[in-house]
């Protein structure tokens, strides 16, 4: 029975190819989730709506009514998706990039801030690897300290950077990306250290029979070895340094930047504002993990190690 | 003499107590010998395979490798070194793999370029250069290592069980070519084996080697010509060699458990 059933089943559904890849359960999940954001914004705003039908008198507001209304209030507690796409389009399509209403002028705001710290934090996390691997005194020395760097929470640290980098005469980008350098030079050191340090055995064998001086040994065994480690600290690093920025924003009085939006949005209410914000943070963070994830592909590629 | 022994002893200091990995080793290797170490594992064969190689250090008596302390012959690259896996590095192709050495000796590109070629064309390998590892058989990454070792053209090749990762059908086929590369290029040869027939067939002088503690039980001199065909191992003298290696291995306890 079964041997005729199982061909029938097959060809009469009609996602089976669709869900055989990965675009169908993604699309599912994006569905569900913007079906979900929808019911919570209903539920969310309905408390609010009551009241504004209560001030008015209004009584018996059909459901379908009090749906559609839920979803365009000005400053809802929780806005609908749509709302937010809305404001996103009128903050970037409709507005010049130069304009401080722009969400691409502070977009790139953060992301400067974001690359600049990342690029400082990446150097530093390769420098104090190398340190590390080769010294048992900088190993003992200076990894707590990194580690403790790190249980310290950013939002306490953020102001006081700022205030003693200022006090010094260091303003502008700098002292925002150096909060992004706290935080993403950490994974960076952690994953060299990691890779510096998975070399097998037989391979250091294998450079002891040749007379390799350290540096050899550093060139041409101990760095390839720890690429993949690098890029995958990268990733890390960069969604860390990204969050560094938009913190390092906060303090600052919120001028510019997406955390400055974040900061202003809550001053007044402002939730569309805020969640617009938030998207793009989060589309700007996806972006950034994805290029650093292409430039991997690349590499081991190059290096051979991709198979 | 390449290589002189004298009273070698190794102990190795562990948590359960001193382990005595070789104990009052004496053993003379002369140019142009092929000298396989024989014996079960834990005999100690590797490791003195690596004190040659100055991968390890002993703790008593005396080593000499063309004359120069191991440590010495290490810095003047005396040796080739051909571990039991081929240890290519996987980022580097074929040629750049046997490149490796040859850059970090300083050798001018031409000059690398030279060696490549040649060596990668003693081991059948030609044609292979812009390969990475993973895209060879396992026999064919052991060969590519081999080239490797030779490139660097030491007068003296350490070995240790370089084909046991491999199947038998191969591994005479790797032997063969082994043993017309060694009659072809006269480089003494020291080579690690738990195998009676490879040990046989490829060797000039068998050193039989018993475990707890690490020592030699007997070296026999093979009296077979030292031009080898694979048939070779069905004649009378193969078989009487072969039988006195395992006789040997048996009375050095090789086989209790």
């Amino acid at each position: 029975m079964t041997d005729t059933a199982l061909p029938a089943t097959r060809s009469t559904n009609p996602f089976a190819g669709l869900m055989a890849g990965t675009t169908g359960p993604v699309l599912v999940i994006l569905l569900a989730i913007v079906g979900i954001w929808y019911i919570a914004a209903v539920a969310l705003n309905t408390p609010f709506q009551e009241g504004i039908y209560e001030r008015a008198k209004q009584t018996d507001v059909p459901f379908t009514q009090l749906v559609s209304d839920t979803l365009a209030q000005e400053r809802p507690v929780l806005p609908a998706p749509h709302q937010v796409v809305e404001e996103i389009y009128k903050t970037t399509v409709l507005k010049k990039v130069t304009s401080k209403r722009s969400l691409v002028y502070h977009t790139w705001i953060t992301l400067s801030t974001t690359l600049l710290g990342f690029l400082i934090g990446t150097t530093l996390g390769i420098v104090l690897a190398i340190g590390i691997v080769h010294s048992r005194v900088l190993d003992k020395s200076l990894m707590p300290w990194v580690i403790s760097s790190q249980t310290i929470p950013i939002l306490a640290i953020a102001p006081m950077i700022i205030v003693v980098l200022n006090a010094v005469g260091i303003s502008g980008l700098l002292p925002k990306a150096m909060i992004s350098t706290y935080l993403s030079f950490f994974p960076v050191t952690v994953g060299m250290v990691k890779g510096l340090r998975s070399p097998e055995i037989i391979h250091l064998d294998l450079m002891h029979t040749y007379s390799a001086s350290r540096l050899q040994t550093f060139w041409k065994l101990r760095f390839p070895y720890a690429v993949p480690y690098l890029f995958t600290s990268m990733k890390i690093g960069i969604a860390a340094s990204l969050v560094g920025a938009i913190v390092g924003e906060l303090p600052t009085g919120a001028v510019a930047g997406l955390g400055a939006r974040l900061l202003a949005g809550s001053y007044y209410g402002q939730t569309v504002q805020i969640w617009s914000a938030l998207l793009m943070a989060a589309f700007l963070a996806g972006s950034l993990v994805a290029l650093i994830g292409v430039i991997e592909t690349l590499a081991l590629k190059r290096m051979g190690m991709a198979r | 003499m390449v290589i002189d022994i004298d009273n070698l002893s190794l102990t190795f200091q562990t948590n359960d107590g001193p382990v005595h990995a070789l104990s009052d080793i004496d053993l003379q290797i002369d140019e142009g010998d092929f000298v396989s170490f024989i014996g079960p594992s834990g005999c100690g064969k590797t490791t003195l395979l690596r004190v040659i190689a100055d991968l390890e250090q002993p703790t008593a008596g005396t080593i000499t490798v063309n004359g120069l302390t191991p440590h010495e012959a290490r810095l003047k690259r005396a040796y080739g070194y051909v571990f039991q896996a081929a240890a290519l590095y996987p980022w580097r192709t074929i040629a750049g793999n046997i490149a490796l050495p040859l850059e970090i000796m300083g050798l001018s590109k031409a000059e690398q370029r030279a060696r490549i070629a040649k060596n990668m064309e003693l081991v059948n390998l030609a044609g292979f250069e812009k390969k990475f590892p993973w895209q060879l058989s396992g026999g064919m990454q052991q060969r590519a290592s081999i080239a490797r070792a030779l490139s660097v053209e030491p007068d003296l090749l350490l070995m240790d069980e370089p084909f046991g990762a491999l199947d038998e059908i191969v591994r005479d086929h790797l032997n063969d070519q082994l043993h017309q590369l060694w009659a072809k290029t006269n480089k003494t040869v020291v080579f690690v084996t738990h195998s009676i027939p490879e040990a046989v067939y490829l060797s000039t002088k068998i050193v039989v080697l018993c475990p707890r503690p690490g020592r030699i039980y007997d070296v026999i001199e093979s009296d077979l010509p030292r031009e080898r065909t694979l048939d070779m191992r069905e004649s009378p003298e193969f078989l009487k060699i072969a039988h006195r290696v395992r006789e040997g291995l048996k009375a050095g306890h090789s086989y209790d458990d």
